[in-house]
């Protein structure tokens, strides 16, 4: 009778940590800025995914459990990085990862990933995976592999508008030098001669110096890759100094000018610039369920005092998120090989389009806009909402008007 | 390096170097007079800014914004002083590390609250010198250069005056030189200390605004002005206002003439290169004793 009694406890503990094991969230883990130089863009993209995280589990789940974010501040501090995925993995002991937003937090990372033999979702990070080569790395990011699609569109640009002649401005950092380098490789293969090549400390303060060296060099074209604050002041500089009359082409690889607050203080300072983005809302970006997370999105995000736009970074990682739903839903489970495979053999679809990865984890059709600022009046963030604010001049398939030179388009 | 554009990165670095000695001169105050470790004092410039960014939104001028706010930050400044002074100076425990560590808390409990405040994005302002330019022949010079450069001349011109002129500007440099002699004298050191660094704090009001006049604002920004402003004080020779405005010429025209030649990812390094050369030869600094 005592047999039977402890049997019928076992049997009822075993039943009962099942079911506590099946009522266990799905843990994601991200380290992501939400301080510091990347913080605007970090807090904008957390946001974007809690707004998944909430939509899947108001469907429901994953796989009957609930979906929970683990995010830790990584201060936009690559040297924190390493740290937090460690915590994250052997801590929190999270199912799935989520990358850091950008290229410099995420590759003291990659070396981890690889050695563990997880999947990584990356987060506009921009050639990390060039020299590791992991096959469970899959980079949410429209420009793809290389610095063909980034460099090579704005270069074209520049050869459309007669330039031969052109000046590289790049922050002494990992992710401008790793563009900067394509495109000086991109240049050179397409005969453009380089008349001026600088980098430059992070957190200059003034740009007046180097934008008078850059006039004295006579370019064409100037193509700079900058971090937010160093785009605001070159920005501002560029109003107050010029930057010569020979230049026809400005801009490339600013980050910041996506940013809804530097957007709206440097209003039309902005005309003319040509630079990179990942989603304006001009009419051939318009993808299904685009524009109704945007609506959802603005709601938060002037709640939270995030970015209001969300144009840049928060339509991406909310796609992140779906891309891990599709696959988790498609083959019932968590196993980071199976996920893998499956989002390598598979079509992803997103609110930012349909993606397909190649063999190391990028976009295999990059869609990276290069969109030029016009006829940007006052201060009013409104006006950034409407077409024709930001004119995509490439690619081709998604182009919704020809470049103007730096001049033209400043009147 | 063609002579026209030398001669425009000597100007520009003037200018420059006028705004690094103006965002110095709190310090040259609190760390160079009064031997404060005030690690805070980038985060009270920017704290600064932050209020300077709130009163343009009500249509002020964000110069005579960070005029209006000299008052209320000299009254921030004596009550941090005085926390310290009970918490740490009066106890003798302010020595070494712990001094130190209360005013990284008191930058770390600034930035959060500027955060937790205005989010992490970065703010600038708008005035009718910002965005513009002046014209000399082929040289155009921003007019917000101009404008830090002018007010920072009126500001260490006046603190300098104020410091040799006036009974408590001469008690504060007595201060700094022998605290015992001064209590023998009849004057309260505490007190004399206490009203400096609200002076110390009141500076950074103005040249917060000054701060976001010339660029862009983050709540973290503070943490690059850290090794800024130390090497400004300590070059300059603790506590002299002239050695703060040479540190910070010979740190502005460095950085702006390497910028502008071949090797401008130098700038820091050349800058703090000559800070280890001028400590090498003159341990005190330029100007110290």
């Amino acid at each position: 009778m005592k047999a039977l009694r402890f049997l019928a406890l076992a049997a009822a503990a075993l039943l009962f940590a099942g079911v506590a094991a099946a009522q266990q969230p799905i843990k994601i883990g991200i380290g992501i800025a939400q301080t510091g130089p990347l913080g605007g863009g970090g807090k904008a993209a957390l946001l974007a995914l809690n707004m998944w995280v909430d939509d899947v589990n108001a469907r429901g789940g994953l796989l009957g459990r609930k979906v929970q974010l683990i995010a830790y501040d990584d201060q936009s501090n690559p040297a924190t990085t390493p740290g937090i995925y460690t915590k994250l993995l052997d801590v929190d002991k999270v199912d799935l990862l989520i990358a850091p937003y950008g290229t410099n937090p995420t590759a003291p990372i990659m070396p981890l990933v690889k050695q563990r033999d997880l999947l990584l979702m990356g987060n506009f990070s921009f050639d990390v995976n060039a020299q590791i080569k992991h096959d469970k790395w899959f980079n949410n990011a429209p420009w793809g592999a290389g610095a063909v699609q980034w460099g090579g569109t704005f270069l074209e640009a520049g050869k459309q508008l007669g330039a031969k002649t052109i000046a590289f401005l790049a922050a002494d950092a990992e992710f401008a030098q790793n563009l900067c380098t394509g495109g000086r490789a991109i240049a050179k293969a397409i005969g453009l001669q380089n008349v001026y090549d600088q980098n430059y400390p992070p957190n200059t303060v003034d740009f007046s110096s180097m934008l008078r060296a850059v006039r004295n060099a006579k370019p064409e074209i100037v193509f700079i890759c900058s971090y937010p604050s160093e785009s605001a002041a070159m920005v501002r500089a560029v109003n107050e100094i010029g930057v010569g009359p020979s230049v026809k082409l400005i801009g490339g690889g600013m980050v910041g000018l996506q940013f809804a607050p530097i957007m709206e203080s440097l209003g039309p300072m902005l005309n003319g610039f040509v630079n990179y983005n990942s989603y304006v809302p001009e009419k051939t970006l318009d993808n299904p369920g685009i524009r109704e997370f945007l609506a959802k999105y603005r709601t938060r995000a002037i709640a939270e005092k995030v970015d209001p736009l969300g144009f840049y970074l928060p339509p991406y990682n909310y796609a992140i998120g779906q891309m891990i739903e599709q696959a988790v839903t498609a083959t019932k489970s968590l196993d980071q090989k199976v996920l893998a495979d499956y989002i390598h053999k598979n079509e992803m679809k997103t609110i930012v389009g349909n993606i397909r990865y190649d063999a190391v984890g990028e976009w295999a059709t990059p869609k990276m806009v290069m969109a030029q600022f016009r006829g940007i009046k006052g201060k009013d963030l409104e006006q950034f909402r409407q077409p024709g604010k930001q004119v995509i001049i490439a690619p081709a398939a998604i182009k919704t008007g020809d470049v103007l030179p730096f001049d033209k388009a400043r009147n | 390096m063609d002579i026209e554009l030398l001669y425009e990165a000597i100007l520009a670095g003037i200018l420059l170097g006028c705004f690094y000695a103006a965002v110095s001169l709190g310090l040259s105050i609190a760390f160079g007079l009064l031997d404060v470790p005030h690690i805070a004092h980038p985060a009270f410039l920017v704290l600064g800014a932050f209020a300077t960014y709130v009163l343009v939104g009500h249509g002020l001028d964000p110069i005579l914004g960070g005029v209006l706010l000299m008052p209320l930050f000299f009254v921030l400044g004596l009550g941090v002083y005085q926390f310290y002074y009970v918490t740490f100076e009066r106890r003798g425990t302010d020595q070494g590390l712990r001094g130190l560590a209360f005013f990284f808390g008191i930058a770390f409990i600034v930035e959060v609250l500027l955060i937790l405040r205005f989010g992490v994005d970065q703010r600038m302002v708008e005035a009718p010198y910002i965005g513009q330019s002046l014209e000399l022949g082929d040289t155009r010079v921003p007019w917000r250069m101009i404008v830090a450069f002018g007010v920072a001349l009126v500001l260490m011109l006046g603190l300098t005056i104020f410091l040799s002129r006036t009974f408590i500007g001469r008690a504060i440099k007595a201060v700094a030189q022998d605290e015992g002699a001064l209590r023998l004298m009849g004057a309260d050191p505490v007190r004399i200390k206490r009203l400096a660094f609200g002076l110390a704090v009141a500076i950074t009001a103005l040249t917060g605004a000054l701060l976001i006049v010339v660029g862009p604002v983050d709540p973290g920004l503070g943490r690059i002005y850290i090794g800024r402003t130390f090497c400004v004080v300590v070059l300059g020779g603790l506590g002299s206002v002239p050695g703060t405005i040479v540190a910070g010429l010979i740190l502005g025209v460095v950085e702006s003439i390497v910028l502008s030649t071949a090797g401008a990812a130098w700038a820091p390094a050349v800058a703090f290169g000559i800070l280890l050369l001028v400590l090498a030869v003159r341990p005190a600094g330029l100007f110290g004793r």
